[in-house]
């Protein structure tokens, strides 16, 4: 088996006569994580649609851990493996933590019971707080509903949502984006925790400092395109904000963009 | 976890956001306005609302009047535990009194007997054939009417994406041109014996309390009751995580449906006949009973014990006013105050809920 679990080639999108995505070819390594870094427009969430299965892509072939796929929908991706914490958080603000994190995939008994099958709110408690220790969030009382939480703490939940059902890939939009200093250093503690236990990780991120702290690789987006592919251990902020605003392009990449 | 459970920054348990659950404020609620008619009975009237006052003392409580105080909210409290599985949704359903009134002029047409005083009855609809029927068969007609015009009403919601208000308004019209059309406007009477026990002396009240008990378990404990909250808290969500959605609401829909068929079925029993306008706007007080109850017309929120409460608050304010002798007219103007004056109050917490977090 190759160490490969995510690659893409010739990636494409294009909606109507706006071409967001143009040839992306894009690899990921088991455990590696990459930050997907551009300007608002050059294309990063629409890259991270086209994988998610959010939308259709227009052209090119996306293989993940090993075989082609086609998701229809993001449950798709999600069953196959791909786990995403969308920018626009994805949950139920009236049910506490385990009810948030199992929705859609709760624990039940009695099945023969169909639609009327009884949860299990035990197991259920249990994996949650498994799931919190595994990825270093910490939520005061999981019993609590999400609408009683703060910002941060709502992200964590997310986060913890999918670091506890043992995807292959995790996808961050801008984990930290709307969040304050604490808890952004919160969440960045939990992206740790995931690269220590060997968790495949795509962050889209416009955070210099935060880039460079958590990943090994850095792909630079303008304008639709791909155009570097940086290892972080060989570059700066300079040089990276140069490939962003289009005064370099990567030399692979030459006559992309 | 003691220790571990204060984390850092904004992460610690903020003592003032711990969880007061809500059922409670709806019975203190019950419990002011038992008080408020104590006072006032006692003032003007000279009498207790709900306890003893023949100077006997031989039991604590005026008996007759809890009786009939939950006798009469019984019916339409069984629809109030569908619409309130409907509101948790974030939806409405404004046809479950036309349904009711479709319902029991069909299921009653099943339950009918042959002979009346002699003779062939009267209000017969269909042929010796189809009377004299066991009291299964015309139950059964009551809940699959019921059940079919949930599924249309859940049809048109979750897969025509036609908003509830007007999906279920167009529901609630139709439903009442049926129970018009059905008998051209002649009430349908004369059940048999079996089928006129169903709703006889105590029988709703008991039907009500076992659904009750029945769909507060059904609500916190399945798969079904968590869905609910889901797609009433956050319908996106709900899609993105898997769920079903559009075939759940159209579940929702028909259990509504189905409970606005059983009672009809009940309301006939106990009435022992059916005509085109029974049920009318027994929508609107079941709505009123699950708002006053504390369930979010924002959906999401909500519970079968608020709405039990809610049933009883509006039993105690519909008694009292009669305990007063006062008009029907106070007793309506104060249920509208009350309902507006409840769905306010969850406004103003929805919107401190939102500036807090």
């Amino acid at each position: 088996m190759s160490d490969i679990i995510l690659e893409t080639k010739g990636l494409t999108k294009h909606y109507g006569g706006v071409h967001a995505l143009e040839d992306a070819d894009f690899v990921l390594r088991k455990g590696e994580h990459v930050a997907i870094m551009g300007d608002n427009g050059a294309g990063k969430s629409t890259f991270v649609r086209q994988i998610t299965g959010v939308e259709q892509r227009t052209r090119g072939t996306v293989v993940f851990d090993g075989k082609e796929v086609h998701f229809a929908g993001p449950l798709d991706a999600r069953e196959a493996g791909i786990e995403t914490v969308f920018q626009t958080l994805a949950l139920a603000d009236d049910l506490n933590v385990p009810d948030n994190l199992f929705l859609g995939r709760e624990k039940t008994k009695f099945n023969w019971l169909g639609p009327f099958r009884i949860l299990d709110y035990k197991a259920m408690r249990e994996d949650t707080m498994a799931g919190l220790v595994k990825t270093g969030v910490k939520i005061p009382n999981i019993k609590n509903t999400i609408a009683n939480m703060s910002g941060g703490q709502r992200q964590c939940v997310a986060i913890a949502r999918t670091a506890t059902f043992a995807s292959k890939l995790t996808i961050m939009d801008e984990p930290t984006a709307a969040l304050g200093v604490q808890e952004t250093a919160q969440v960045e503690n939990i992206i740790r925790t995931l690269k220590e236990q060997g968790e495949s990780l795509i962050l889209v991120s416009h955070n210099m400092r935060q880039v460079f702290d958590l990943v090994d690789r850095i792909i630079v987006f303008r304008r639709g395109r791909i155009v570097a592919n940086l290892d972080v251990k060989e570059t700066d902020g300079n040089d990276v904000v140069a490939y962003i605003t289009g005064s370099k392009t990567g030399a692979e990449y030459e006559g992309a963009a | 976890m003691s220790d571990t459970s204060h984390g850092t920054g904004g992460l610690s348990f903020d003592k003032s956001k711990r969880q007061w659950p809500n059922e409670l404020n709806v019975f203190g609620a019950l419990i002011l306005i038992v008080v408020i008619f104590e006072i006032l009975g006692a003032v003007y009237v000279g009498q207790s609302l709900l306890f003893d006052s023949n100077d006997r003392f031989d039991t604590i409580f005026n008996e007759a009047r809890l009786r009939i105080i939950i006798i009469q909210v019984a019916i339409v409290g069984i629809i109030a535990l569908g619409v309130t599985q409907v509101i948790i949704t974030a939806g409405i359903d404004l046809s479950s009194g036309s349904v009711l009134g479709a319902t029991a002029m069909i299921a009653m047409s099943f339950a009918q007997v042959s002979e009346v005083n002699g003779g062939p009855n009267p209000k017969a609809i269909f042929g010796p054939a189809l009377q004299d029927l066991p009291w299964l068969v015309p139950v059964m007609v009551g809940l699959a009417c019921g059940i079919i015009a949930g599924i249309v009403n859940g049809i048109f919601v979750a897969f025509a994406r036609i908003p509830p208000f007007i999906a279920t308004l167009g529901m609630m019209l139709f439903a009442r041109g049926v129970a018009q059309w059905w008998s051209s406007g002649n009430p349908v009477s004369f059940p048999t014996e079996a089928y006129a026990k169903i709703g006889a002396g105590m029988m709703p009240v008991i039907i009500f309390l076992s659904l009750a008990v029945v769909f507060h378990f059904v609500m916190n404990f399945t798969i079904y009751g968590k869905h609910t909250y889901a797609i009433g808290s956050n319908e996106a969500a709900a899609r993105m995580s898997g769920i079903n959605v559009p075939r759940h609401l159209v579940m929702v829909y028909a259990i509504a449906g189905m409970l606005a068929g059983l009672s009809a079925v009940i309301l006939t029993s106990k009435n022992l006949t059916a005509q085109s306008g029974m049920g009318l706007s027994y929508e609107l007080d079941a709505i009123a009973m699950a708002v006053i109850g504390g369930v979010s017309l924002f959906g999401g929120r909500g519970s079968i014990i608020g709405t039990v409460i809610g049933a009883l608050i509006i039993g105690v304010i519909t008694s009292g006013f009669t305990f007063l002798r006062l008009g029907a007219f106070y007793q309506e103007m104060v249920l509208g105050a009350i309902i507006v004056g409840a769905v306010a109050l969850d406004q103003w917490q929805q919107q401190r809920a939102a500036a807090r977090s």
